[in-house]
């Protein structure tokens, strides 16, 4: 914009100002102004949230430095902050999650989109929907009133007589642990994964079907060899976006995960997860160092779901590009 | 030759079958999960339940009408500060955005939306309650409002995008200046889509639970004004369950039943106002 001599540039400068001093008139330029401070107001939250949590978390930065992520001891009382415990849970009853939750979601998806009337999917897309929306305390009053009684009694007894040579699958039986702590994660991403997965796979062209169909495909090999993988960066995202959620989800998993942070190899054995330390202890935390490491979870997980959900955005954003073309 | 279509027929029916399978576990789900709470949180919910304040353990009766009253609060406070900028936030992206800038803000809008609940609450403890030194309704309205912008923007600017040009093109051609356009003709068009998208804004932060946790506290009674921390809902049904009393679990399926049927019927509304707009 800056200064473009000879005549046409002042020519354009001179009716920008024109057009600008109209704008000035008509209200025009106010408004876009206002929203554009509106609109801006995401980036200034963005940099305050960043800057709050670094300058809250200065001193364990400072004590600990990179020891803070790979620590094994969680101790307030001597002073002592090891996270590893915290990821570790948050990692393992993800990827728990994922394991449960990307089969279900994805096959439940390939219903809706190749196989259900429209009607029905319909229908049933609206119930996932409200699934999507039932808030997460409800999924942990359930988890702990239910479905950690139900492992207890017949879920976990029934993996250790079957499954129980794995390491996964031994060890006293609780209930409440990391496998719990997965299941209800699970049920809550997977209407995430169905309703962005059956959009994908709804947006593959018909003749991608037809000309598998014309070969002749059977409906079920037409859609896993050719619909699906044509889906499958899409799909990919979707897990993304839900391995996103499932890190960050706090109620749910506090309530049935045990709250213990050890690291041990069975899924029986009660855990902790990153939110869930943060949640319980944060009103508890006494002390500068204790609180400030509870907020450097905070920008531990922060970092870890920014970075997930950036990948699944930018997956999104490029496959929504290649496509508009049609 | 005959056995492999056979078995290729097999596969269709089966794999088919499973995904069925998966659909209806699904939907199931959220079936028991009412049903389950309407059983056991029916039995506990009463006129007193919604208009009496908690009783000390051991006491029978009491009530939640604080936390009732409380979530209202929140959900107010939060909406007068994000719903307003996320709307205008919107109108910016759908109406006056160039190129470049507005993808980096529909970008972290939706980075901003993937931010766990919790750090958002962090965030809200860092610049009210450190600073005030208390909890407060005001930090815990702060929180949710934050957490409702980036919603707001992004559904606000995709009803706007349904908009047709050409009543854009109308309204200017009328004369009118381009806001006046924007307010009078191109908002007006898009109204169902933009409530739309807000009520399920206000749903979704009306259910949050953990960044409340220490924004707005708890408390056992009323909370006047705005600077004292307040009882909610969500928050109500946490520390109930996890009590160790029969009688509070009790009040926590109720709370459970109450928060639930609030977030649904939103749902449900929101949903099929929408659904009433594409019918013509």
């Amino acid at each position: 914009m800056a200064g473009i001599p000879g005549p046409t540039g002042r020519a354009a400068a001179t009716r920008r100002a024109h057009a600008f001093v109209q704008g000035l008139r008509s209200g025009d330029t106010f408004a876009h102004v206002a929203t554009l401070l509106c609109a801006a107001s995401i980036l200034l939250v963005t940099v305050a949230l960043v800057h709050q949590l670094f300058i809250n978390s200065t001193s364990p930065i400072h004590k600990f430095g990179f020891r803070f992520l790979t620590g094994r001891t969680w101790d307030p009382v001597s002073g002592e902050f090891g996270a590893l415990p915290f990821i570790y849970g948050t990692l393992v009853t993800s990827a728990l999650a994922l394991l449960v939750a990307v089969p279900l979601g994805v096959g439940a998806a390939i219903f809706l989109s190749e196989l259900a009337p429209p009607r029905i999917s319909n229908a049933m897309t609206f119930v996932i929907e409200l699934l999507a929306a039932v808030p997460s305390v409800i999924y942990g009053l359930l988890g702990m009133f239910i479905l950690v009684p139900f492992l207890r009694q017949y879920g976990e007894p029934f993996l250790k007589r079957t499954l129980g040579f794995l390491p996964l699958f031994q060890g006293p039986m609780y209930g409440v642990g990391m496998l719990a702590g997965g299941l209800i994660l699970a049920i809550m991403v997977v209407p995430f994964i169905i309703s962005l997965s059956r959009e994908i796979l709804m947006a593959v062209p018909v003749e991608q079907r037809e000309a598998a169909l014309g070969l002749g495909a059977t409906k079920w090999e037409s859609t896993w060899q050719v619909v699906v993988p044509y889906a499958r960066i899409g799909i990919l995202a979707s897990v993304f976006l839900a391995l996103g959620r499932a890190l960050g989800e706090t109620m749910a998993v506090t309530m049935v995960i045990g709250n213990d942070p050890r690291i041990s190899a069975s899924l029986f054995a009660p855990g902790y997860s990153i939110a869930a330390v943060i949640a319980n202890e944060f009103t508890e935390a006494t002390g500068n160092l204790y609180l400030q490491a509870l907020i450097e979870l905070g920008l531990v997980l922060f970092a870890l779901t920014i970075v997930i959900n950036g990948l699944a955005r930018i997956v999104i954003i490029s496959t929504a590009q290649k496509g508009s073309g049609h | 030759m005959l056995w492999r279509n056979y078995w290729r027929k097999f596969v269709n029916y089966f794999m088919f079958s499973m995904t069925g399978l998966c659909a209806l576990a699904t939907v199931g789900v959220l079936f028991f999960v009412l049903g389950y709470l309407v059983w056991h949180g029916g039995s506990s919910l009463s006129w007193a339940f919604l208009t009496h304040l908690p009783t000390p353990v051991g006491e029978a009766g009491g009530g939640m009408a604080n936390a009732i009253v409380g979530t209202a609060k929140l959900l107010l406070l939060a909406s007068a500060f994000g719903i307003p900028i996320g709307f205008l936030g919107g109108v910016y992206l759908a109406e006056f955005g160039g190129r470049l800038f507005p993808f980096v803000i529909r970008y972290t809008a939706d980075l901003l939306n993937g931010v766990p609940s919790i750090v958002m609450g962090i965030f809200a403890y860092t610049i009210v309650v450190l600073p005030m030194k208390h909890f407060s309704t005001l930090a815990g309205g702060l929180a949710l409002g934050v957490m409702m912008i980036p919603i707001a923007v992004r559904s606000t600017e995709e009803a706007l995008r349904t908009v047709p040009l050409m009543l854009r093109e109308g309204g200017l051609a009328l004369g009118a200046s381009k806001w006046r356009t924007i307010a009078t003709v191109v908002v007006p068009a898009a109204r169902k889509g933009i409530v739309t998208g807000i009520i399920l804004d206000m749903a979704r932060v009306a259910g949050e639970t953990a960044p409340l946790l220490f924004t707005a506290f708890s408390n056992q009674f009323w909370s006047p004004g705005w600077n004292q921390p307040t009882a909610s809902l969500p928050v109500m049904v946490y520390t109930y369950a996890i009590s160790p009393y029969e009688d509070w679990h009790k009040q926590a399926w109720a709370a459970g039943l109450v928060l639930l049927t609030l977030v649904l019927v939103a749902n449900v509304a929101a949903r099929l106002f929408v659904s009433g707009r594409s019918a013509h």
